[in-house]
Formats: structure tokens, sequence, C-alpha cells
């Protein structure tokens, strides 16, 4: 059984066939304005590079930057609608609150807040008023707003509310589509209900490109199904992504550290993807990367729901060197790397030059830097890794010695066998880890609740927990027989008495795929 | 006096979480509360004590809760109003102006919004100079000054009125009505006059959040130094500067109590700080030697950035700077250590001024 992973980054889409845990192929291309024709010819040129037909795939999954850009350059997006079950409470605080002015401006967002929401211990701040409920639904209709939010206070541990109220809304408007917060983030009305909104304002984007993945994919004569990889590194089905394409905005650093776990068999370490601009660092846990535990900000607007915990340095590359060598970065030749560095012939002094002088690395012209000094690059050089052991340190989870494993196409600039503590490994196929990382991804489930440790011992409650994750992971495609958890995390609500806890699970399963 | 718009408001927060000292609950949501109100009702007068007449009837405003809930059960303004309107109907009386009642954390904005909403001026001061997490830990105890009667309000229009014999027992009552209101509530409480406000308040403390505020903007928009920026504008000195290497938290009783420890890094190379929480940092330790400790403020915020770090954010690898910031001098006396020292919170030590430690 062959799958295929397909990474699209800002400048390059990376492709690797898989079979089974064996890379059997991997390419380079470039990523093209409408993706679909940088995603075909990736996909053609890695299975001719294998010799095999489109036809033998048993799964294709693309990871994908395009609607995070859609996003930051605030291009295609939807006009939404916003309803917040909470009356009579956060009146003073609606929606779109601290968003940036020119957010604001650029989505075209109706909101309205009605009757509803939740007390931290289930009661009802309020019961739903359907009339209000249908009320918008209908003004929604009438505006030619297609895609509703529907946002309630502590939904996060209960759903029904928004479960109810997304009813009562088809009822009278059967095209809407319908995003829950309660789908998409975590406890943090505000955040959660932002995030809803980021998602649904790229509702038409994403059911328009995965149609144009879907329709590319059969005429290139693929009929597998075809998965995109989401923020945590694990899958989700076309159908899902095309509703829910938020899940996937912050996918590209995490195929990169999921392949860099897989290709090094390291299942907890530092990674560092290293490209022309940047390099991104972040800490593998049991073979996931960490989470972000607090807002993260998307295109200026706050947002909680699961993102790769990722620290950038403005280091790759294509870094810029001053002429007296003194300082590197941030600013890059990026994409032009091939083009303006010394060693490609061109005129600009890059971190790539500096390689090739200290006689750390062969590329390109090594002549064209032989005027460097080779002692002065080498402490350059030193300088570079000094900065990325820094930025390690940074990332580190905890005191134990761990790998640190470096991917990516500026993995050039690391020549020590350590980087502070830390033994360095390179695996093979490093340059495509991302587009392997992608076509090994597995499905993923979760569950955040809060919890009264005082009616419930703790063991219990997270069982309890477990058993319905295991329940969503089934649903979602995993092989029951591989499921696994990923993390357990408890956190105890402060400043009130009681044992009100905080509990979220996490697990995940390999995709049951059948020839 | 100092007019504060809504943009002062950033600065507010971010001085409120640096004096939070690692507690007191995240100031965004009264953050927006506030800006939002300012937007819609003007911005707020904020006025010396001293311009206060003898005879002006001042309410404490805030707040009351686990923050956790705040952050999904969202503040509204029609409750912290009803608490004001309600102490006052209890009273008989208008009130003149408003206060914090701690100047730090999600307490430091709350009352802005109020005081935009009412048309009222705020005091520049606040009778703790930080964050604390129960109300009879407030300087006004140590002038005898009464918490009751208070008035707690919910988003549902339920407001009540108590009158407890003394300020631990207010704060029992409330923390219990707290839960029956979901968890989160607002309050108007601390009635006083305008000569016992200028008995127990610290004065311009709430300038001190909007200073160390733009002090971090100033020197994150220059390049500057930010912690360098923090110690000037704050008063206080750097305690330690390092890595931290571990965390360890327990729950108990609502609380999060824990301690991180510091590997000192550059001039603090070879010594390792251990801050004790209890949602606040309390204790500042390096081995068996008291560098800091409650009530003087200890903070806690990332080396490069300034940002303050909350215990919750606390975890190994981040680079910290830990300031100690001395209290209010009230707060040394006998009575103040004993209701705010580090024994109150279980910790066997003596209290160690935040200057005179090496």
């Amino acid at each position: 059984m062959y799958r295929v992973g397909i990474d699209v980054g800002g400048t390059n889409t990376d492709a690797a066939l898989m079979q089974g845990r064996r890379v059997v192929h991997a390419v380079k291309t470039p990523t093209t304005a409408d993706v679909t024709t940088g995603v075909l010819e990736a996909l053609r040129q890695v299975t001719a590079g294998a010799g095999i037909a489109a036809a033998q795939l048993g799964a294709v999954m693309i990871g994908t930057t395009h609607f995070i850009n859609a996003l930051v350059e605030r291009r295609r997006l939807a006009a939404v609608g916003v309803l917040r079950l909470a009356l009579p409470t956060t009146t003073a605080i609606p929606p779109l609150s601290g968003w940036p002015e020119e957010m604001r401006a650029a989505l075209n967002v109706h909101s309205r807040m009605v009757d509803g929401g939740l007390e931290v211990d289930g009661r009802e701040i309020a019961p739903l008023v359907p009339r209000q409920i249908q009320d918008f639904a209908t003004d929604c209709s009438r505006r030619g707003i297609r895609h509703l939010v529907v946002s309630g206070v502590f939904s996060a541990l209960d759903d029904s509310q928004e479960r109810a109220a997304a009813q009562l809304i088809r009822e009278v408007y059967p095209t809407a589509q319908i995003t829950l917060s309660s789908q998409i983030g975590q406890m943090g009305l505000l955040e959660r209900e932002n995030a809803a909104i980021l998602n649904a304002a790229l509702g038409d984007l994403a059911q328009l490109t995965v149609d144009a993945f879907a329709a590319a994919l059969r005429a290139a004569g693929v009929s597998a199904p075809f998965f995109l990889t989401q923020n945590d590194g694990t899958l989700m089905s076309a159908a899902t992504a095309a509703r829910f394409p938020i899940m996937t905005v912050s996918s590209g650093p995490t195929n990169s550290m999921r392949g860099a776990a897989f290709l090094s068999g390291c299942a907890d370490a530092i990674v560092v993807d290293i490209g022309g601009t940047t390099s991104d660092i972040g800490a593998l846990v049991k073979g996931f990367p960490r989470q972000a535990g607090l807002a993260v900000e998307l295109a200026g607007v706050r947002t909680n729901f699961r993102m790769p915990d990722v620290y950038c340095v403005g280091l790759g590359g294509g870094s810029l060197v001053s002429p007296d060598l003194a300082s590197i970065g941030p600013q890059s030749v990026g994409y032009r790397l091939t083009s303006d560095a010394l060693v490609f012939g061109g005129s600009t002094l890059t971190a790539s030059d500096l390689a090739v002088a200290a006689g750390l690395a062969q590329l390109g012209e090594a002549a064209a830097v032989a005027h460097l000094d080779r002692q002065q690059a080498r402490a350059c050089m030193d300088r570079i890794q000094q900065r990325l052991s820094d930025a390690i340190e940074r990332v580190r989870t905890s005191a134990a010695i761990v790998p640190v494993v470096i991917v990516g196409g500026g993995s050039i600039l690391v020549s020590a066998d350590r980087l502070g503590e830390l033994p360095v490994v390179i695996p093979p196929h490093h340059g495509a880890a991302n587009a392997v990382g992608a076509a090994m991804a597995q499905v993923s489930a979760q569950e955040d609740r809060v919890v009264d440790l005082a009616a419930m011992p703790a063991e219990a409650a997270i069982e309890a927990i477990r058993a319905d994750v295991r329940e969503s992971l089934i649903a979602a495609g995993a092989d029951p027989g591989s499921m696994a958890v990923v993390d357990v995390e408890t956190l105890p609500l402060s400043y009130l008495p009681g044992q009100l806890t905080r509990i979220r699970v996490r697990m995940v399963g390999e995709l049951l795929l059948t020839d | 006096m100092k007019i504060i718009d809504a943009a002062d408001l950033e600065a507010i927060a971010l001085g409120g979480a640096v004096y939070g000292t690692g507690g007191g609950g995240d100031p965004y949501i009264g953050k927006l509360l506030a800006q939002n109100a300012i937007r819609k009702s003007g911005s707020v007068h904020l006025i010396d004590v001293e311009s206060l007449a003898d005879d002006a009837l001042v309410f404490e405003v805030g707040g009351i809760g686990a923050p956790t809930i705040v952050i999904e059960r969202l503040a509204s303004l029609a409750p912290l109003l009803n608490a004001v309107e309600a102490l006052e109907t209890h009273l008989g009386r208008r009130v003149t102006a408003l206060m914090s009642g701690e100047a730090g954390g999600l307490n430091s904005t709350i009352p802005f919004a109020a005081a935009s909403a009412l048309g009222l001026p705020l005091l520049d001061g606040d009778p703790i100079g930080r964050a604390f997490p129960e109300l009879q830990m407030s300087l006004c105890t140590l002038q005898g000054i009464a918490a009751s009667p208070l008035a707690l309000a919910d988003e549902k229009g339920n407001s009540v009125i108590i009158d407890a014999h003394n300020n631990a027992t207010a704060e029992r009552f409330a923390r219990s009505i707290t839960i029956d209101m979901g968890g989160s509530v607002f309050g108007a409480l601390y009635p006083m006059s305008g000569a016992q406000v200028k008995k127990a308040l610290i004065r311009g403390s709430i300038s001190r959040l909007l200073d160390a505020g733009y002090a971090l903007f100033n020197a994150r928009a220059k390049h500057a130094d930010p912690v360098q920026a923090l110690l000037q504008a704050s008063g206080g000195r750097l305690l330690h500067a390092g890595k931290v290497t571990s965390v360890e938290r327990a729950t108990g009783g609502g609380f999060v109590r824990g301690h991180a420890d510091i590997e000192g890094l550059d001039g603090y190379a070879g010594g390792c700080l251990r801050l004790s929480f209890q949602n606040e940092f309390l204790l500042a330790r390096r081995g068996d030697r008291v560098l800091a400790s409650t009530p003087d403020l200890i903070c806690a915020v990332d080396s490069e950035t300034g940002e303050p770090i909350t215990n919750e954010k606390m975890r190994f690898g981040l680079r910290v700077a830990v300031l100690g910031i001395p209290c209010d001098a009230a707060w040394r006396s006998d009575a103040g250590l004993a209701l705010a020292g580090p024994r109150y919170f279980g910790h066997d030590v003596d209290f160690v001024p935040v200057e005179l430690s090496r």
C-alpha cells in the first residue's frame, strides 16, 4: 500500500511517497499561485520517480498554507453571522472585542447575543428562546450570510445548547453552514468564538479548494481518499477539512516535526526545521509537537484551538550576512537563495555562503567564497549554532537529555554533533521531513472538561473522558487496535473552594486503510 | 489628575500583570471591559487621593471569584453597576468616587469600566499596592476600616448585601455566595469616607501600573532592555536571572500551590532561586536564604520581552528575570505581616525586606 504526503509551503511544495514505513521517493517542486497545479506536479513527479501509477496510491495527505495565507492577506473571506448564547451575561464584551481594526473592517461579520449559556457547574444561565435564534437565522438568510457561528458560555464543557441552537437555525435556514465554537476551541469564550469566526470566514474558500484538490486528483488518476493534515499533526478527511479549515492553518511546522520524529525514530526530541529565512523550533513529546497552552494569535486575532508551540528564529540558509560578518539575519534572500547567494553566482553574502567558506558544507561554487577568511567564517558558524542552541534551550521541556533532530533544506548550517548539551541527529530524507510527516499522519480526538474531584476520583473521571475520546476516534477513522493516549492534562480552577479541575485527554490512532 | 483613555488601558493591563506577582487573574478581559466602556461612555478621570473631600463616599469595586470562569462567562457591565447601586441604596447615599481594591491582576482594569459608565472619578491609589487573594488582605483592615456592608451582584439581576462582623468573615461569606452566583461576581465594598481613604490608601499606585506598562512598551519599541526599564519604573531590584529548570504544582482548597526553580545564568550563574507560589509568588529563596517574601512584590518576567509570567505560564526552559519590589511600609508592621506575611501563607520564615537581601 502506497501513500503520498504533500506539504505546500510558501516556497516549495514537497512530496514523499511511502510504502508502509519506507520512504520510496521524495521530491521538491515550486509552489504555484493556484496551489492545485503545484500539488499535482509534485504528485506527478514523485509517482513517476518511483515508477508507480497514481491508481496504486492508497491515500494522499496534503498539508497546506493556503488557508492561513487567505487569513493573513484577508482575501476571499466569506461573510459570517455570529450568534452568541450568553444573555444576560457577557454583554459588555460582544463578539469581535479586541480584534485589530483592519481585521474587523476586512471581515463582514453580523453578530447577535441571545439568551443562553451555562454556568461552570452545568446549570443553564438561561434557557434558549427558539424565537430569538430563528429570527437571527432569518435575518442572516435575508442578508445573504451563509456561514454562521454559534458560540455559548461554557460550551467547551457541554455543547448541548450550541447543538440545539444549530438545529433551530437549520429549521428556518437549511442551507446555512454552521460552525459550533465547541467543535473548534477550548475554554475561553472569546478565543474559541474568534477561532470559530475565522473558520466560518474561510468556509467558501475551503469548499472550493477541497473540490479543486478532489477534481485534480481524480484527473490525475488517483482513486484513493485524500486527507488534509491538521495543526496537531493528525488527519482530517477532505469533507471535514472543507468544514474546519481553521484546523489546518498551522500544519506546516507540525508536519516537519512529525516527519522528524518518524525519520529519526525519536519520540521525545527537539526539532529544528531550518528553512531559507527562519528556523522553526519545537518540542516533540511522545512523537507529537507540544501544543501551545494559552492564547495564540492568528492574523492578529486571539484564538485558542490546537496549535503547535513553535519558536521561530530569523535564521536560515538564506539569512543575509553583513560584510564584516558581524551580524546574521533576520533579513533573508528567501526563495532567491539559489540565484542570489555567492556560491550560486549571485552577489549576496548569505549564511549558506559562510557554511561553504568555513569548509563545513559543499554547495554550489566554493571558489565564489574563497576570498572569505576561513577562521572568521568558522567563528560566524559557531555564533549561528550558539543562537540555535539558545533557542533550543527556550523550547526544551525538561532537563532530560533528548536529541536535537535537524530537518529542512538549511540543515547545512549545523555542523556540530552537539548543540549545547544535546546530541544532534540529522536523519536521512531530512529535506522532505514535512512531506513524510504528512504521509505518516494519524487521526486524533480530544475532550476538555471541568470535573469536581470531590464527587469523583480523578482516575474515574479521566477514564470516563477517555472512553468518550475513544469513541470519537473510531468515528474519525482510526484503527481501534492502534489507539493510544497522547496526553492527559489536569489543571485545578483557582480561587474557588472545592476541587473543580479541568481535565483534557487527547488520543491518536493509525488511519484504518483498506486495500 | 490624569485622563485615562482606551489606549492607556493597554499599559495598565500590562502593568497590572506585572504587579499581579504571578497571580491575580489575567487583566485581558478586564481591559476589554474597560475599553468598551470608555469607547461608549468616555475617558476616566484618575484623581489624586488628596483632592478628595473628607466627607466624600468612596467604594472599592472589582471582581471576585475564579479567573478561569471569567474567561468563559465574560464580564458584563450591568452587575458591576448593580453592585454599586445596591450599596448606595443600602447606605442611602450616593458614591463620590470609586477605587480599585488591588493594583495588580484582573482587578487593576475592571474599576475603569465602572468609573467610565457611571461618570465617576477613580482614585489614583489602592489599599494593597499589588494583588492578594483574600479581601481582608488590605491596608483598610489594618486601619480598622470594615469591608462591609458590601454588595455582590451577578449577571441575572441578583444582588446580596453582606454585613459581617469582621473582614475575614466578610471574605468567607463573599466567597460562598460567589459560588452560588456562578463562581464569578462583581462587588462594591469597603465603603469609606474621604478621611478614611486618606489613612489607608497607597498613593499613586494606579499611575505606577501605567508607568510600568509604558516603560515596557517603550523599551520594546526602542529595542532597549525591558527588564532594566521595568526596574527603573517600579523602583524594584533584580533578584535573579536564569532559566526555569523545574516547576512543581499541587492543588488544594482552590489554590494552586507550588514552586519553580530557576538556575542562574550570566551574573547569577551557579545560584538557583526557588520561587514559591500560592497563585501569587510569595517567597524567593536561594538555598536557605530568603531574598524576598510577601508582602513585598516578587515578579517574574521574560528576560527578553519583559512579558510578565504567571505561575500558570511558568515552565521548564523559560528565561526569566525575577524582580523584587518593596511593598508599602504599612505592610511591614507586625499587624501587616500577620495579615499577609510569609507565615500567614504557611511558610515558616521571617519577612526579609527586599532591599536588605543580598
